[in-house]
């Protein structure tokens, strides 16, 4: 096993994991197959400190493998302890999105006028709270111009612009550190605060992230690919935290 | 301590009225007092304002045109993302949306049972919470920090309905799962509280293998107990029972077919409560 034969969903799953690296001991909140795979492996490898729930109110003090019961508890983390916790600061959560537009707003709540959507989605649920509280990051497993999108439809989860212009209270504590999808890693370090590539999967290109991207993203001179997952990384990966592949049912290889 | 609170789930919905404010406990498609909204589909009362983190206790009373108003931040089945039917009548435009975070409905509950106008959170500022919502108000505080924070309004219940493990006649609740939800803020927050629980049980036997921390509602708050098994079928109610997610997909397969869902309805909801758990137990033995 070499690095060289990691898929997609490794490239991602290792991405995932580097949005926590060096968070101290806060609480990891992975939404999504790919992230869950990401916030164990950084546990297990570079962030041990971090907190994982067992998607209900326990905090578990083990490592189980992805759809495996937890067989240690560490503590306890009931909704409204959870909604406190997002409060404090003490949590990096990585959401999905909808949609996505180029300052980080993002959409989970409906499609078309409020009013009367053309499809109603879950509702904006915690995003308002996470996006001003803690750093929120996220996880788009198809890049497509349908979630990368030029204005969001509901702004759910708050972006740069929308944040400036609430002010202080609002940009106290808001972070959004990256996005990523199936495609590359982004973040928002542009003076506008608006989203650049900050690196693409090995065998994707720039144009083919542009041509799936609904508005105009910086793309700097040197792009970098994103880092390989090393041969630990990738037998913790397979052997350990996703023996099901579960992975791959999220970000098919092509 | 002699009262005696227990009442028949249809007891519970002779003390309310069209037009109320009704929250409900759980969250999503976990523990909801399914039961006793069986019983407001048995009804007529209908024009409701809902308080609830949606499950399929909002699908269920949205589909049946119960709804005016329903004040959530989401609606969900956990296992599956998203409620068929409140997403359908969203669509449809059936109801009035107050759309709120999830946090700031539990703000807005703690305001009302401590008998507060508002409570002072960060969370809505810049989203579009606060466009869809236009009497929402931010407040200023008074102290150095000068901080703008979003003010929100007591999320005041003329009912609760909750769904408990353990209740004694009385309405000393105590719940068994891993997370207490709101339970006990709904409780607070209303006129009129009805605890429908899986077992009335005596006081004493209360603590016989549980710690005190597991008494979440007081009796105090408590005007209705309902003894109601299995009441919170096909949401989870841990650890007496998991979601019934074999129900809860032919549930989801109806609800997205008009054409089904009448059949479904009159399958399972056309009789009481008796009638349903029995049609459940013969869905199983078809199945199995």
């Amino acid at each position: 096993m070499n690095t060289i034969t990691a898929t997609r969903a490794e490239y991602s799953v290792v991405a995932c994991a580097e949005a926590w690296r060096d968070a101290g001991e806060i609480l990891a909140s992975p939404m999504g197959t790919v992230p869950s795979i990401g916030a164990r492996l950084a546990k297990l490898t570079f962030s041990p400190d971090l907190l994982l729930t067992d998607g209900e109110a326990l905090l578990m003090g083990d490592v189980p493998a992805l759809g495996a019961p937890s067989g240690v508890t560490e503590g306890w983390l009931p909704y409204r302890q959870h909604l406190a916790l997002v409060a404090s600061g003490r949590r990096h959560v990585m959401m999905g999105a909808s949609q996505l537009d180029r300052y980080g707003n993002q959409n989970i709540s409906c499609i078309g006028d409020w009013d009367r959507p053309k499809r109603q989605l879950l509702g904006v649920r915690g995003a308002p709270v996470n996006t001003l509280n803690n750093p929120t990051s996220y996880w788009v497993p198809r890049h497509s111009t349908r979630v990368f999108v030029e204005k969001v439809d509901m702004v759910s989860g708050v972006g740069y612009d929308r944040a400036a212009a609430a002010g202080p209270s609002a940009t106290r504590y808001h972070r959004i550190p990256e996005v990523i999808s199936d495609l590359g890693v982004f973040d928002f370090e542009t003076p506008d605060r608006t989203m650049r590539l900050r690196s693409l999967h090995p065998g994707v290109t720039v144009g083919q992230v542009q041509e799936a991207t609904g508005f105009a993203l910086t793309i700097p001179d040197d792009v970098p690919y994103t880092r390989a997952p090393t041969a630990e990384e990738l037998r913790l990966i397979r052997d350990v935290i996703d023996p099901k592949g579960l992975r791959e049912r999220e970000v098919p290889s092509a | 301590m002699t009262r005696d609170k227990t009442m028949p789930a249809d007891a519970v919905v002779a003390r309310l009225t069209s037009g109320m404010t009704l929250g409900i406990g759980g969250w999503g498609s976990r523990r909801k007092p399914m039961a006793l909204v069986r019983a407001l589909l048995r009804s007529d009362l209908t024009d409701f304002t809902v308080v609830s983190y949606g499950g399929p206790d909002v699908g269920l009373l949205a589909a049946a045109g119960k709804i005016r108003r329903l004040v959530t931040a989401f609606g969900t089945l956990d296992s599956v993302p998203l409620e068929p039917h409140f997403c359908a009548a969203r669509q449809r435009g059936d109801f009035e949306l107050t759309e709120l975070d999830e946090a700031m409905v539990m703000w807005g509950l703690t305001a009302a049972a401590h008998r507060l106008p508002f409570m002072p959170i960060r969370a809505g500022l810049g989203s579009d919470v606060m466009t869809v919502n236009p009497g929402l108000r931010t407040v200023t505080s008074p102290y150095e920090d000068g901080e703008e924070l979003v003010a929100v309004p007591a999320l005041r219940l003329d009912a609760a309905l909750v769904h408990l493990n353990r209740v004694d006649a009385q309405g000393n609740g105590q719940y068994l799962g891993p997370d207490p939800y709101f339970d006990d803020l709904f409780c607070q927050a209303a006129d009129a509280a009805y605890v429908s629980c899986e077992r009335v049980v005596d006081t004493a036997e209360l603590l016989k293998d549980q710690g005190p921390q597991s008494l979440l509602v007081k009796r105090a708050f408590v005007t209705g107990v309902v003894e109601s098994p299995n009441g919170a079928h096909f949401t989870s109610c841990a650890p007496d029972y998991d979601r019934d997610e074999a129900f809860q997909r032919a549930y989801v397969r109806a609800a997205k077919d008009p054409e089904a869902w009448p059949a479904f309805a009159e399958r399972f909801l056309s009789g009481d409560e008796h009638s349903y758990q029995t049609a459940v137990a013969a869905f199983h033995e078809e199945s199995a």
